[in-house]
């Protein structure tokens, strides 16, 4: 299927008006505070650790470590709230502050449209959250010295679990992304159903096998490259799911829920006065 | 054409329109009505920013539910006082030029003309946030008309505008009508509406009380109470020749006794009388005209009013 040159500009017309409006205002301060809280925790630790000449921990426990903090916090929570700020408002925001009816009044299609929004999102996303996933990752391993960080990024191991965090990290963005586009579409209050996913998701790791399925963190974590010891207090995966499985399963859930998101918004109507 | 086939619109259970049936051609037509009566409603079902709870409608032979195609063709400056934030006026119009995906050089030419139209140039570089009503309604009637579209519709489009804005704004919709290009417009300002319209539908309660213009609309009325200006050598004899019509409703005689103002239920009988009386007994007339022959009245008569006589 070939994109004819001006449904182009209008996509980019699209992206650059989303950026503008979410990206570089004052509504993106929350998304980005999110976002330095890794940081700020990776960062005290190597200042404290190369300024007081202290010594960390072994290498095998900072991967360890690494993996956990990942999965706690850049994953679950980071990314996740991450997502959730940047992609109810691509629709939601614009019904709420009336504005919406700028879009609907070009002669875009509804189904380019969102797209064109989910995509704004997502490159937004990409690029924030592997920032904060890559910087936390380089600053976890220069705490032990400059010299570990260069032999990390030299190694097939370091560079593998670093792409394979990126990946998790670019997947989590692509499947939270199309969950709360979705969600700010269908729903006149996303919150309380970002907040239902987000319980969902955090009592995966109690739930049976078959339940832990039905969750998109069972696919990301399926991809994980360092696994956590039992003894860590964390459950780790009965069964993951194999890459095979987990990478295609999140692209087809986005491809279903965008799909959904699509339907609606064809149907969509300027009822700014009951929303 | 816009071509409304038994259309109507509930917002749940609240009516919006009812079996609209209508077509709307080239040439400014006016939607008139008071707050509620399903104007917006009419406007945003032709832009395709509500669908049809029941009917069809179509814009020259385009479904609104088609976009992509339908506003190539129309260009909608509408109510809704919000702007994408952080925006100059210039940068709005510009970035609505790029969503209908002209190249950057074509929407930068587009974007200056369509500011110049409005008379907006020197405030084009300031944010929106920061202009006044009047300049706010000019940068959303210059994103409505930058694209060059075949149908403007506008939602109260003189609203917040200076005399001097509102006749320039006039001048441009006068002009648009004149390029046979489509214009349908609501507004309050029924004096302007009058100046402006070759067409009106008057619109109450979410149904079409009268439509055609506004003469037009006045014949539709049966049994209209029409106001007639006469001046004329004997003002007496006319006021009792009148009264022996049924339908004469009340009758002022001018103070200078040159003139009387003529209140009748039917105006075609007393027109008649008017022409037997100069033929009979030789009237001197000076003038009959008309005295309420605009939307104001007809608006009166059949929205104020209900349909009494007002």
């Amino acid at each position: 299927m070939s994109v004819s040159p001006e449904t182009l500009r209008q996509i980019l017309a699209v992206q650059r008006l989303e950026f503008r409006k979410r990206f570089l205002g004052k509504r993106a301060i929350p998304v980005y505070l999110l976002a330095l809280i890794p940081l700020a925790l990776f960062g005290g630790r190597a200042v404290v650790l190369l300024l007081g000449g202290l010594e960390g921990s072994s290498l095998a426990e900072d991967r360890v470590g690494y993996a956990i903090l990942y999965r706690m916090l850049i994953l679950r929570f980071v990314t996740f709230f991450g997502c959730v700020a940047i992609f109810v408002p691509l629709f939601r925001g614009d019904i709420l502050d009336r504005s919406l009816h700028y879009y609907l009044l070009a002669p875009v299609k509804r189904s380019t449209l969102t797209l064109a929004k989910y995509m704004s999102g997502l490159l937004t996303s990409l690029v924030l959250f592997n920032a904060v996933t890559l910087a936390s990752w380089c600053l976890l391993y220069v705490a032990a010295g400059p010299s570990v960080l260069f032999d990390q990024l030299g190694s097939f191991r370091g560079l593998g679990e670093l792409a394979s965090y990126l990946l998790v990290t670019s997947l989590a963005c692509v499947g939270y992304g199309a969950v709360f586009l979705t969600a700010g579409v269908l729903m006149k209050n996303p919150i309380i159903p970002a907040i239902a996913i987000a319980g969902w998701e955090a009592i995966n790791a109690l739930m049976p096998p078959v339940l832990k399925k039905i969750s998109v963190i069972h696919y990301l974590e399926s991809l994980l490259p360092v696994s956590i010891p039992q003894t860590s207090g964390i459950q780790i995966l009965a069964d993951p799911a194999s890459p095979w499985v987990a990478i295609p399963g999140i692209m087809a859930l986005a491809v279903v829920l965008l799909t959904i998101a699509i339907r609606r918004v064809r149907k969509l109507e300027v009822l700014y006065g009951v929303e | 054409m816009i071509v409304f086939d038994n259309v109507s619109k509930f917002y749940g259970e609240v009516l919006g329109v009812n079996r609209i049936t209508l077509t709307i051609g080239p040439g400014i037509t006016s939607l008139v009505g008071p707050n509620g009566s399903g104007k917006t409603t009419l406007m945003n079902l032709v832009t395709g920013l509500l669908r049809p709870t029941r009917g069809t409608l179509s814009v020259c032979g385009i479904p609104p539910n088609r976009p992509e195609l339908l506003m190539k063709k129309v260009g909608y400056c509408t109510q809704y006082d919000a702007f994408p934030p952080g925006l100059t006026g210039y940068e709005f119009v510009l970035a609505t030029l790029r969503l209908h995906g002209f190249t950057e050089a074509d929407c930068r030419v587009r974007a200056g003309q369509a500011i110049a139209k409005v008379g907006l140039q020197e405030a084009a570089g300031r944010r929106v946030a920061g202009y006044s009503k009047g300049m706010r309604q000019r940068i959303r009637l210059a994103q409505a008309i930058a694209h060059d579209p075949e149908i403007v519709v506008l939602d109260e489009p003189l609203n917040g505008l200076d005399p001097m804005a509102r006749a320039e704004t006039i001048a441009l919709f006068e002009g648009f009508a004149k390029a046979g290009k489509f214009v349908l417009l609501s507004s309050h300002i029924l004096h302007e509406v009058d100046l402006l319209s070759d067409r009106v539908v008057l619109v109450h309660h979410g149904y079409i009380v009268a439509e055609g213009d506004i003469p037009g609309v006045r014949e539709e009325i049966q049994e209209r109470p029409a106001q007639v200006l006469i001046r004329c050598d004997r003002p007496s004899l006319v006021a009792s020749r009148i009264f022996e019509l049924d339908s004469a409703v009340e009758i002022k005689i001018h103070e200078d006794r040159k003139g009387l103002l003529v209140h009748t239920r039917d105006a075609e009988k007393f027109y008649l009388l008017v022409n037997r009386l100069v033929m009979e007994h030789g009237l001197d007339l000076e003038a009959v005209s008309p005295a309420d022959e605009d939307v104001q009245a007809v608006y009166r008569y059949l929205i104020e009013g209900e349909g009494r006589p007002s």
